[in-house]
């Protein structure tokens, strides 16, 4: 497991975006949604359901599996 | 005529917009995903014509879902003299993305800066001439809700168009990057392509599947072999051109856009945290909804349906009284009174019960909950083998499963957008609210929304039990991951609300005065013929084919060829099994009142069992045809039209038997 990713934040810690593995084809869809490297995030909501973070003020909710897979630094 | 495609993000208000410029109706919602395909209008301004095409969102031109597919092939293949590129003012970052693929492909774009009014609340300073600057490319400020700006949107299509255009766009994608988009773009020199070749070089860079496959048609297979060699060097092509998109949005808007540093916490994050709650957000829902339907109930039957169903009996008295003092044929007047205005006139009485159902989900769509109901069900629809999202169209199937169905668009992966698919049709759509209506009337007057609620609850869980049997057995594999936007909440705009529910009910008083219209006719005629027997009699030619059906459904309790004959015209649109019934039994007691005589050959039980059926089985003619386009299949057409046949014969025959062993 990643000990460094997404789904280790808690409510209101913030991020840097690093990389993101094996996601497949999600890989490109998080880039376009601004989850690029070096984006900043805040995580809003992380305990069951999907988590929310805050992405230059918009709310974006992630599957945990998927936010396992995003490493922050 | 000139054509401008409106091209964005979903939810950034495309749509809106689209509406104001062209007065149209289009349905408008606070959640991504609510446009699925392209609609068309037209305006004039200053004499000149332009037709307006309003697209699905779309966060890049690297199709992903199917909705996205519509978008793309549009900007691509239909060349549009201008594309209005419509952007969340409040979340440039994000929107310009798809903004800075737009100029790379060399598109003719004008910026919308849109939601300005929430930029403004959020103290977001954007210098919109030093944007403009920046990009090369015309940029007006609009609030689309309140139609602000759109003036000053048309006169610069009008003068953009004519003029050359000057738009920058990423220079340099780094050294090496640019070695490689050179290399291919020598490699495509010598063909001819629809589209410019430095932009092909960095879509295959990229690993745009589309343009690979483009491309493996229109260049000889050694030189798409040597393309194939480059773009496989690396898996990082990708991200260093992601990257470098990034990089040139920032800088246009470093130099243009101050965005306060610290955010204050908003009404959204306040409800948010209660609204997805672990432990409020699902019984939350669930009380919505039950005060949903019991509030449509109260309103739209108790209060106002009383009026309109007396209004209609009272219409059928004068024509009756009319025709007879005219000495009308006997023929017509049963026609007009009993086919038209007992059929047709039956569906007309659950107008006031629509209105208020579409009124309140149109609420729960402009506010920006549906996105947060498919939060907050993920985790059941995850344990179920479903995607979330899936939800949504299940939710839009309340009004019609068509747009339900269409709906699933906006799942990425084959499996999820099949079984949103083919279970939508368990969601009980609003042309199917009238058959409870009448039974509920008839015998459980004091408990309709209870009993609303519930048969809305039982098609959903049917719906998600079915969808976990699908997802282990006809489409196996994964659920794409859950990715979804969740806009921040909106004041529902009344005029929006009114809008759209105006328009379902719209489209329901239609289907009443065209196929039921036609349905019923064409049964009447059947119910008196042949001539001489006894109208609506077991004898007429309707009475004896529903006399043949009938004993399919005996075992269920409602075994009469009237209910069997109901059922089978329901499967043309659903309103026509009121109808039907209305018609057969205009004669049946006095006056035109169908829940007597309902109560003279139902029981509750067989009642209970009737509702069941219409709730699941075969979805009407308009579903079948799109579930047949959707999947381009008829495969899937039919057997959508068989299982819920079968699933709700099984069922209401289990309801019967049992019920009638404990004694009901
Ligand atoms: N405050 C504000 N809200 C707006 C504005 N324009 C649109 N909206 C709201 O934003 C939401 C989304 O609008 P739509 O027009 O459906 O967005 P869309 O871009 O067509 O969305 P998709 O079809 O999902 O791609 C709705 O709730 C609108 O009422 C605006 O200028 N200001
Ligand atoms: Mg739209």
């Amino acid at each position: 497991m990643i000990n460094n990713s997404l789904i280790q934040l808690k409510p209101n810690e913030k991020a840097i975006i690093g990389e993101i593995v094996n996601c497949g084809s999600a890989r490109k869809r998080l880039y376009e949604l601004g989850l690029n490297k070096g984006a900043k995030v805040t995580m809003v909501k992380n305990d069951i359901g999907p988590v929310i973070l805050n992405l230059y003020g918009h709310k974006l909710a992630l599957g945990r599996g998927l936010a396992s897979k995003i490493i922050v630094g | 005529m000139n054509t401008i495609a409106l091209v964005g993000n979903p939810n950034s208000g495309k749509t809106t917009l689209f509406n104001a410029l062209t007065g149209s109706n289009q349905h408008v919602g606070n959640w991504p995903g609510v446009t699925v395909e392209k609609k068309e209008g037209k305006v004039t301004h200053n004499d000149t014509e332009f037709n307006i095409v309003d697209l699905p969102g779309t966060y890049s031109l690297g199709a992903y879902s199917e909705d996205e597919v519509v978008a793309r092939d549009f900007i691509l293949k239909d060349n549009p003299d201008v594309v209005i590129n419509v952007v969340d003012a409040t979340n440039l970052e994000r929107g310009m993305y798809l903004t800075t693929q737009l100029l790379e492909m060399g598109t003719k774009i004008i910026l919308v800066l849109n939601m300005m009014d929430e930029a403004k609340a959020k103290n977001i300073e954007i210098d919109i001439k030093k944007l403009s600057k920046n990009l090369g490319v015309p940029v007006v400020a609009t609030v689309a809700s309140k139609r602000k700006g759109l003036d000053m949107l048309l006169e610069e299509s009008i003068s953009y168009i004519n003029k050359e255009a000057n738009q920058r766009s990423i220079k340099s994608y780094g050294d090496y990057m640019d070695k490689e988009i050179l290399h291919i773009e020598n490699i495509l020199e010598g063909s001819n392509f629809d589209y410019p070749k430095k932009w092909l070089a960095i879509k295959l860079l990229e690993g745009d599947m589309d343009v690979l496959n483009y491309i493996e048609k229109n260049v000889q297979k050694d030189n798409f072999e040597r393309i194939k060699n480059i773009t496989g060097k690396s898996q990082d092509f990708e991200l260093e051109i992601v990257d470098k998109r990034y990089e040139f949005v920032g800088e246009i808007i470093s130099s243009s856009v101050v965005k306060p540093e610290v955010e204050k916490v908003t009404l959204t994050d306040k409800v948010d945290k209660i609204i997805t709650n672990k432990f409020l957000g699902l019984p939350i829902f669930a009380i919505i909804m039950f005060f949903i339907f019991q509030i449509t109930f109260v309103i739209g039957s108790d209060l106002l349906g009383g009026y309109v169903a007396t209004a209609i009996e009272m219409f059928g008295e004068f024509v009756l009284n009319l025709l007879e003092g005219l000495n009308a044929p006997e023929l017509l007047t049963s026609f007009l009174v009993e086919g038209i205005i007992g059929g047709v006139g039956a569906v007309f009485e659950f107008i006031p019960l629509i209105v208020v159902l579409y009124f309140f989900l149109g609420i729960l769509e402009d506010t920006g909950y549906m996105a947060r109901a498919a939060y907050i069900m993920d985790g059941i629809m995850r344990a179920l083998g479903l995607h979330g999202k899936t939800f949504i169209s299940m939710i839009v199937g309340f009004g019609c499963n068509v747009p339900g169905v269409m709906a699933a668009r906006t799942l990425e992966n084959k499996k999820d957008r099949m079984i949103a698919i083919l279970i939508n049709p368990f969601m009980s759509c609003g042309a199917r609210l009238p058959i409870y209506l009448v039974f509920i009337a008839a015998f459980f007057p004091d408990n309709g929304g209870v009993v609303l609620f519930t048969l809305y609850v039982l098609g959903i869980i049917t719906a998600l039990i079915l969808g976990k049997i699908f997802s282990k057995t006809l489409f196996k594999g994964e659920s794409s991951y859950f990715i979804m936007e969740l806009p921040p909440y909106r004041l529902p705009s009344f005029r929006v609300v009114i809008r759209d529910m105006w328009d379902k009910v719209w489209d329901f008083i239609h289907r009443a005065g065209t196929i039921i219209f036609v349905v019923i006719s064409l049964l009447w005629v059947l119910s008196i013929l042949p001539l001489g027997v006894e109208p609506y009699s077991q004898e007429s030619i309707l009475g004896r084919i529903g006399t043949f059906l009938a004993p399919i459904f005996v075992p269920a309790g409602f075994g009469t060829w009237q209910a069997t004959v109901s059922l089978f015209a329901g499967i043309a649109a659903k309103e026509a099994v009121v109808a039907i019934l209305g018609m057969v039994y205009a004669g049946v007691s006095e006056g035109s009142q169908l829940t007597l005589a309902l109560q003279s050959v139902f029981t509750p039980l067989t009642a209970i069992s009737f509702m069941v059926m219409t709730l699941f089985y075969t979805p009407c003619a308009a579903v079948l045809a799109t579930v047949k386009s959707e999947t381009g299949s008829s495969k899937w057409a039919i057997f959508i039209a068989l299982y819920p046949f079968v699933l709700g014969w099984i069922a209401s025959v289990i309801i019967y038997q049992v019920g009638t062993l404990l004694g009901f």
